[in-house]
């Protein structure tokens, strides 16, 4: 069985949904790629911004 | 010009809705049908990697619709296509979630299906011209 941490579970996921976003709503590689790169940081970056806040409202 | 990008994306002949069933029904199959073998081969790993994971994780595939939840979350893994059917038939998945990676790994199953369907459409709008 796979358990993978919390953080690599959001990584994988990120990852993964970045791929087909940034293939399906961009027409060319350059803006597929950075789409991608744009979903995948906001993804990530919005998990730890989170995580932050829940950390602060349960202290 | 159009007739040419048509002739390109091998959208001159055949079903229209073929790019979509057959992406829906097989992760990149959309794509591969119109010769956009990158693109094509990068969603299906992403989504039948994001898939297996999900089923290594202990997830659990939906098999009824006993509530609005269960309705929402069986169309997100009918969004699999043969992927859903064939783990079905061989049993695959948990019955119950009984841990927290199997909480995620059902989300990542059921999202896997909707990001199936988003490459799907995006095949048959490759199909029909609506993108390059």
């Amino acid at each position: 069985m796979f358990r993978p941490s919390h953080f690599a579970a959001v990584v994988l996921f990120a990852l993964f949904a970045s791929v087909v976003f940034g293939i399906t709503q961009r027409d060319t590689p350059l803006r597929m790629v950075r789409y991608g790169l744009y979903c995948f940081v906001l993804f990530v970056g919005a998990a730890i911004a989170l995580s932050w806040i829940m950390y602060f409202i349960a202290r | 010009m159009a007739n040419s990008q048509d002739k390109k994306n091998g959208a001159s002949s055949g079903f229209v809705y073929l790019p979509l069933i057959a992406g829906w029904l097989v992760p990149g199959a959309g794509h591969f049908l119109l010769r956009k073998w990158g693109r094509g081969a990068l969603l299906a790993a992403s989504i039948v990697g994001m898939f297996s994971i999900g089923i290594a994780m202990q997830g659990e595939l939906y098999s009824g619709a006993k509530d609005i939840l269960e309705m929402l979350g069986m169309a997100g893994d009918l969004g699999n296509g043969l992927l859903y059917l064939i783990s079905r038939a061989a049993g695959l998945g948990a019955d119950q979630v009984t841990i927290t990676t199997g909480d995620y790994g059902t989300r990542f199953i059921v999202v896997a299906g909707l990001l199936n369907v988003i490459a799907a459409v995006d095949a048959h709008n490759l199909r029909t011209g609506r993108k390059a």
